[in-house]
């Protein structure tokens, strides 16, 4: 089995390819040099069809599709946009930030999650697309999403989008801001699922838009068992409950529960990743302290260890956004990040150790990892 | 007419003059993309407004309104404004 990593980065994408013990990377970039690429997926489904959410500093949003794992790109037909408002004030995408592909029944079903905040459907494998569930124009949705002033500073996204793997009418997606939602009818209809989860102090936690939800991930071998890094900590939910449970209280207090990306084990519901920064005062975005270290729980959260080893020790002022820390499935498992700095990371030992596969690329926004046969 | 394509966009045309036909704006931009399939969603969006960055000149005149009428012998340029890091 070998490994590919797609890398989305502010200014292009690239492609790594592993041999089989994943210790040599073969570089196949960039793609779409100075395109800013928020998420590229490779279908699970056929192994082949990769996708890939593209904007320009200035050019509008689009995808590109290969189905021949990259080695040549086609745009879709018809990217994810907002229906057209008949007084020409309506919403327009600035950018598809989250791509997911459908139920394993489903083959060339795809949604996505834009910014500012849209769920959007393909069923052609991603060449075209339209907008999905009454969310992006349900007048109480559309109040959820808040304002561009309540996004993230480059923009309002939805996000997490999960379907389950046993039912494809169960899903989940996420909003920063906006909260989570889940849908039990293939997505005609959407309701929060926020209960327990905390907001900024001095913000009322019944009000959606004020929840912040950073990355939400399913356990492949638990689908009852969902995790989540949101801006306010670090959160288990075990169905049938309908209550997140703040795990993070158990990370040092030094470090804190803050951060973005949310790693599940593939085989263990129990073990999960997550990489922390700097949420305090002015939110630097940065490692803590100065220290990166991915920290991991093999008991669902009761208790976290640091992992460090052949991270920079001192002086490494970057982070890992959402999408840009994942795992594949190796026995055992192997663990990926790129980091805000341009370095591309991993581990083949489920994050004991750690090395460089790339340094010297642009700021990494996504990094997904898939085994091909 | 001719319209001059900005450097960013000429992945689709495959260079910068290309010729393209419509008695609006609006009409030369659906030209252009039944030429150029993708053209216009990167220069317009889904509201049918120009992007942030995008002007478009007519006879040296600024355009805003895709309404805005044309005749064959106007000259058309789409311009970037490269703006970011």
């Amino acid at each position: 089995m070998k490994t590919l990593l797609m890398v989305g980065t502010r200014k292009g994408a690239w492609l790594f390819h592993g041999d089989a013990a994943r210790r040599k990377w073969r570089l196949d970039g960039p793609h779409f040099l100075g395109h800013i690429f928020n998420h590229i997926v490779l279908d699970p489904r056929d192994r082949r069809t990769l996708l890939a959410a593209a904007k320009t500093g200035h050019l509008g949003p689009t995808v590109f599709r290969s189905t021949d794992r990259g080695r040549k790109w086609k745009e879709a037909a018809r990217p994810p946009a907002f229906a057209k408002a008949a007084d020409g004030k309506g919403r327009a995408v600035d950018h598809t930030f989250w791509l997911t592909p459908g139920h394993a029944s489903q083959p060339g079903v795809w949604f996505a999650g834009t910014s500012p905040q849209g769920l959007f459907r393909s069923e052609d494998g991603g060449s075209t697309w339209s907008p999905f569930s009454s969310i992006n124009d349900d007048p109480q949705y559309r109040e959820w999403m808040g304002t561009v002033q309540d996004g993230t500073p480059d923009g309002p996204k939805l996000h997490s989008i999960i379907v389950d793997p046993r039912d494809p009418a169960r899903m989940v997606f996420a909003m920063s801001g906006g909260g989570v939602h889940e849908s039990a009818d293939g997505g005609r209809t959407f309701k929060p699922l926020v209960q327990g989860l905390e907001v900024v102090e001095g913000f009322d936690r019944a009000n959606i838009t004020f929840h912040d939800p950073h990355c939400i991930r399913l356990c492949p071998s638990n689908p009852d068992r969902l995790f989540q890094q949101n801006h306010c900590g670090i959160y288990r939910l075990d169905r049938p409950s309908t209550e997140w449970v703040r795990i993070g209280k158990s990370m040092p207090k030094r470090v804190g529960d803050v951060g973005f990306p949310m790693v599940v084990h593939p085989r263990d519901a129990d073990t999960v990743w997550v990489m922390p920064m700097d949420g305090g005062t002015v939110w630097p975005r940065t490692s803590p302290d100065g220290k990166p270290a991915v920290y991991v729980t093999r008991n669902a959260g009761s208790t976290w260890q640091r992992q460090d080893a052949g991270l920079p020790e001192k002086h490494a002022w970057w982070t890992v956004k959402r999408q840009a820390m994942c795992a594949d499935s190796g026995k055992p498992v192997g663990l990926y990040f790129g980091t805000t700095s341009g370095e591309l990371w991993m581990s083949s030992d489920e994050g004991r150790k750690w090395k460089t596969i790339a340094r010297h690329l642009p700021e990494i926004y996504a990094v997904e990892a898939a085994e091909l046969a | 007419m001719n319209v001059l394509i900005p450097s960013p966009l000429h992945s689709y045309t495959g260079g910068a003059r290309v010729e393209a036909q419509g008695n609006t704006l609006s009409a030369l931009l659906a030209d252009l993309e039944r030429r150029y399939p993708g053209i216009r969603f990167r220069m317009v969006d889904e509201q049918d407004r120009i992007r942030r960055h995008m002007r478009v000149f007519v006879n040296g005149d600024q355009v805003f309104d895709l309404a805005r009428a044309l005749d064959p012998a106007d000259e058309v340029v789409i311009v970037q404004a490269l703006t970011g890091g």
